[in-house]
């Protein structure tokens, strides 16, 4: 098992990805599917070459799955339409993009609780030495603007 | 017999290295100076080992010597001299054995500048040195030996990876290893401060060149990566958010907050537990990236070959060092008080706001590029993690501190007014504003709703920097090394910031199939297609396209992007034709043979994209002109545990 | 509390998850698949060697099948062939093929010189089925159930080793 990924991740590396790349020349019936489509097939993850998206991946299941995000587009599908798709067949891990969804729901709040607390320690600090600073009688180095 | 003696030089270094740091943290503890002066020579003779080591594996790659199994997967003879000298470092055994030379490098370096320190402090940081290096070379004996031979010895070698076939690629290991491990100086000085209990200010300012120096190198080595990838791989791109490279970023955001928390702590002798606490954080980021590259626990298009023995053996030193440090850490830090004050305007907030947004960024991406590992770890299912989470969550703590640079850069120490430089900030800001609506506006179009926000920042940045120089200048008072070279950083940093506007808002891309003869055009410039013929290289052979460039029907150029097919691996590489027009990047790329003559090729105008490694090795320019200024010299007289802020020249 | 004690504890954590990472690695590039448990994707192909006969998904009803998709391209599907071959043999279950983006005369080409396992083979040209069932990279093999869902997927070479440890207690467990 291990040798097949090995294999398989090395044929990815060695003669594929990420030295050689799909010059995707697909041109869709309407500029503004053609700017879904390119949105869609940057935003998937080609399942065989990991690190690529399938717009810039060579293999062939790479352009398979461009295939289908064209067809689907055609047929009047929404963008949210090809990514669930996508998902049901291959996980998670098909989006670049993670979903908001209860089990990952952390990955975005991260962030923002982690300014939150950025800012309140800020606060914090700020008003605990500005209350110092008026019996802090120990000079500064002359150049008073210098790092 | 080279190898051999390589492996020996090898096994020679790593007891030296044990040595080190067993006298150099023995010896000042149990009080034994003969023990604190053996440190010294340890490191001198560790060096000397390493240096064979690495010479003895160069010189079998130059041989050709096919009897070593890590040659014999790396090279081949026909690679060009060149590169049997860098396939040494081209997979794992030689990178480390690299990373573990560079490590001696620096702590010669070390040896040297910490030689008019009192001895026992500067023993202690060699000997923390010599026990990463102990660590390490113990790993590389057992499971990652570079002279481990092949019987019976292969006729050629597997060839060097050809995308390492690169003069960039090359020398990219070695600077970014520099600025890696230049990190555990830092590390190194922290810990001996806590294992004095001296934990003064002039810890910080025998610290700081040691950190910039580091910080500026890494700036230097994720550039260059970052530049490669853009005209080598061609699709264009500089930074895919890969684990590997996360890997790099993430010690480079923290050692930026370092240099700027040790400047306040050296200053005014604030926030000594965080710069402390920093300082053990950017080597543990380091020694993370080390552990994600080589363990097989991420999948990444950089990592080495997987191997979970590796990955445990990694761990255990990571659990190690860090762990060991990060107690130190929880025994001293709470001895660590300051009565010092600043208002809410001074230049101390800014720094503050600094580092504060500065490890949030860092958390960011640590937390999105750990974050399929925890999902999987915590049973959530699988989850993936790329550019589209880490843009917009890295500028949201990003976009806040590039606009708190305008206004904080003029501040003063301690007391400070925002009043104060109102009218500084105004002016910078409309000029900014001013030139941005321009840009945005007038010389590219189609921008997003950001681009003229983000520029704004860039350029803001850039214009605030250069105003205390000016002013210095203009008032004739002294320019010293550390104001230049922090303009300088600024200014650069300015740059970056502007280029990844223009680039992200306004770079024109199509991928088209064209057959001979025929035109296509992309933005302002018209690209015919004349065909392609084969070619032959030293190592390779391929076809090599050409397009004639014009621009509004003017001629600019005839560019010749290849295709080589290298023998060896089989392996196919684009060199795509990258030319500055106007401003903006030219980029044509081949892309697949269509047949009957016809090829899809890729264009792209980037504009300004230049600035963005332009501006970032500007910033590494800053970086070490700060450096080097006058008041890192350190005197002799430095033997009182607590100095007076003023005690130094004022610089 | 010391609250100096955060960061330590914070790398505690962290070396955890690490550490369970590790111990989960080997199988780190196989990705879960999400059809397990789900009827298996409807399809209608060309059997190889035979245009005019068809193959239907509904065929899954009614015993268990070990469906299995392959190339004459994929270098695994040579290495895991003999145990194909040995498992059919056993007659457990039926063995329906996918001929995944391959010409069929080169595909039949290859199973007269290594052996046919197969009891049927279907077609895939142009890849629309193996997408349908989330393959990402031959060789994958499915277990799919009297009832028609899929209750098993394997990804890489299969082992007879593997068969007994994965597929049997799966089979017979319900029957």
């Amino acid at each position: 098992m291990t040798r097949y990924f090995v294999t398989s991740i090395l044929v990815c590396l060695l003669a594929a990805s990420p030295v050689s790349y799909a010059v995707d020349t697909t041109q869709m019936p309407t500029p503004e599917l053609q700017k879904r489509y390119l949105g869609l097939t940057h935003e998937l993850r080609c399942m065989q070459c990991q690190n690529e998206a399938i717009a810039d991946s060579p293999v062939s299941l790479a352009a398979d799955l461009r295939r289908q995000v064209a067809e689907m587009l055609n047929a009047g599908k929404s963008d949210d339409d090809v990514r669930n798709y996508m998902v049901a067949r291959y996980g998670n891990f098909i989006l670049f993009r993670p979903p908001v969804s209860a089990k990952t729901i952390w990955v975005w709040a991260t962030p923002g609780i982690l300014l939150l607390i950025g800012a309140a320690v800020a606060v914090r600090i700020t008003k605990q030495r500005a209350a110092l600073v008026d019996q802090d009688n120990e000079p500064v180095e002359e150049d008073i603007r210098s790092s | 017999m080279l190898p051999e003696l390589g492996h020996f030089a090898l096994i020679l270094a790593m007891l030296l290295a044990a040595l080190q740091g067993f006298f150099g943290i023995a010896g000042p503890a149990l009080g034994r100076d003969r023990w604190t002066a053996a440190v010294t020579p340890a490191v001198a003779g560790q060096f000397v080992m390493l240096a064979t080591s690495v010479a003895c594996l160069i010189a079998s790659f130059v041989d050709n010597d096919f009897s070593v199994l890590y040659i014999a997967e790396n090279s081949n003879s026909a690679l060009p001299l060149f590169y049997r000298v860098t396939a040494m470092w081209g997979a794992h055994e030689g990178s480390l054995l690299l990373w573990i030379f560079l490590l001696g490098c620096w702590t010669v370096a070390v040896a040297i500048g910490v030689s008019k320190l009192p001895r026992r402090f500067a023993a202690r940081v060699l000997g923390v040195l010599g026990v990463v290096s102990f660590g390490f070379l113990l790993f590389m004996l057992a499971t990652s030996n570079p002279f481990l031979r092949l019987d019976p010895p292969a006729p050629d070698g597997r060839d060097l990876n050809p995308i390492l076939q690169d003069p960039a690629l090359a020398i990219h290991p070695p600077i970014l290893y520099t600025g890696y491990v230049g990190f555990a100086v830092a590390f190194a000085f922290a810990c001996a401060a806590m294992l004095e209990g001296r934990m003064d200010q002039m810890w910080a300012r025998w610290t700081r060149p040691w950190t910039t120096a580091a910080w500026a190198f890494l700036s230097v080595g994720i550039a260059l990566g970052s530049w490669w990838a853009y005209y080598e791989l061609g699709w264009g791109g500089y930074w895919f958010w890969d684990p590997v490279e996360n890997a790099s970023f993430m010690p480079w955001l923290v050692g930026t907050a370092l240099i700027h928390s040790l400047a306040v702590t050296d200053k005014r002798g604030l926030f000594k537990s965080w710069t402390l606490l920093l300082s053990i954080l950017a080597f543990s980021l380091s020694l993370l990236g080390t552990f994600l590259v080589r363990s097989g626990v991420l999948v990444s298009v950089h990592s080495f070959a997987a191997d979970p023995t590796k990955g445990i053996f990694i761990l255990v030193f990571l659990c190690v060092m860090i762990g060991g440090a990060l107690t130190l850490y929880a025994w001293r830090a709470p001895l660590l008080k300051s009565q010092a004050g600043f208002d809410l305007g001074a230049r101390e907030s800014f720094l503050l706001f600094n580092n504060i947004l500065l490890v949030i960024a860092a958390a960011t991406v640590l937390g999105g590029t750990l974050a399929p590992l925890i999902s999987d770890s915590l049973n959530l299912g699988t989850l993936s993690v790329g550019t589209p989470y880490f843009n917009p969550t890295f500028m949201l703590s990003m976009l806040p501190l590039t606009a708190l640079l305008s206004v904080g850069i003029h501040a003063n120490w301690k007391r400070g007014r925002l009043s104060d430089s109102t009218r500084t900030i105004l002016i910078t800001l409309t000029i900014a504003v001013t030139t941005a609506v321009i840009l945005v506006y007038g010389v590219y179009s189609n921008g997003k709703v950001l681009s003229p926000v983000a520029a704004t920042l860039g350029v803001w940045i850039i214009i605030s920097s250069l105003i205390d120089p000016i002013d210095r200048m203009r008032r004739k008072l002294s320019l010293p090394r550390s104001v230049v070279g922090m303009a300088v950083a600024h200014v650069g940093l300015g740059m970056f910031v502007l280029s990844v506007t223009t680039v992200e808002s306004f770079t024109l891309e199509r991928d088209v199939a064209l057959g001979v003869g025929q035109q296509t055009t992309v933005g302002n410039y018209e690209f015919r297609f004349q065909g392609v013929e084969a070619i032959e290289g030293a190592n390779y052979n391929g076809v090599e396209g050409t397009v004639v460039v014009t621009r509004h029907g003017f001629p600019i150029s005839v560019v010749h992007p290849q295709k080589r097919q290298y023998w060896v691996q089989r392996q196919v590489t684009t060199e795509a034709s990258i030319e500055m027009h106007h401003g903006s990047n030219v980029f044509v790329a081949l892309g697949d043979d269509l047949g009957a003559g016809k090829w899809s090729v890729r264009f792209q105008i980037r504009p300004l994209v230049n600035f963005l490694w332009l501006g970032a090795f500007i910033m590494a320019l800053g970086g070490a002109i700060a450096a080097t200024d006058k008041r890192y010299r350190m005197a002799k007289e430095v033997t009182a545990p607590v100095a007076a802020p003023g005690g130094v020249t004022a610089g | 509390m010391n609250r100096f004690l955060i960061p330590l504890g914070a790398f505690v954590l962290l070396a955890i998850v690490l550490a369970v990472g590790l111990k989960h690695s080997p199988e780190k590039g196989i990705i879960a698949s999400p059809l397990i448990g789900k009827p298996a994707p409807a399809f209608t192909t060309t059997l190889l060697n035979d245009t005019n006969a068809k193959f239907d998904s509904g065929q899954f009803k009614g015993r268990w099948t070990l469906f299995n998709v392959w190339g004459t391209w994929c270098f695994e599907c040579r290495n895991e062939h003999q145990a194909l071959l040995d498992i059919a043999k056993r007659k457990e279950v039926r063995v329906v093929g996918l001929d995944w983006k391959d010409e069929d005369p080169t595909a039949t080409q290859w199973l007269q010189d290594l052996g046919n396992p197969f009891d049927v083979i279907a077609t895939d040209h142009d890849g629309r089925i193996a997408v349908d069932w989330g393959v990402y990279g031959a060789p994958e093999t499915f277990l799919i159930n009297p009832q028609g869902v899929i209750v098993h997927k394997y990804v890489g070479a299969l082992t007879m080793e593997a068969w007994e440890r994965e597929f049997l207690p799966r089979i017979n467990a319900k029957s």
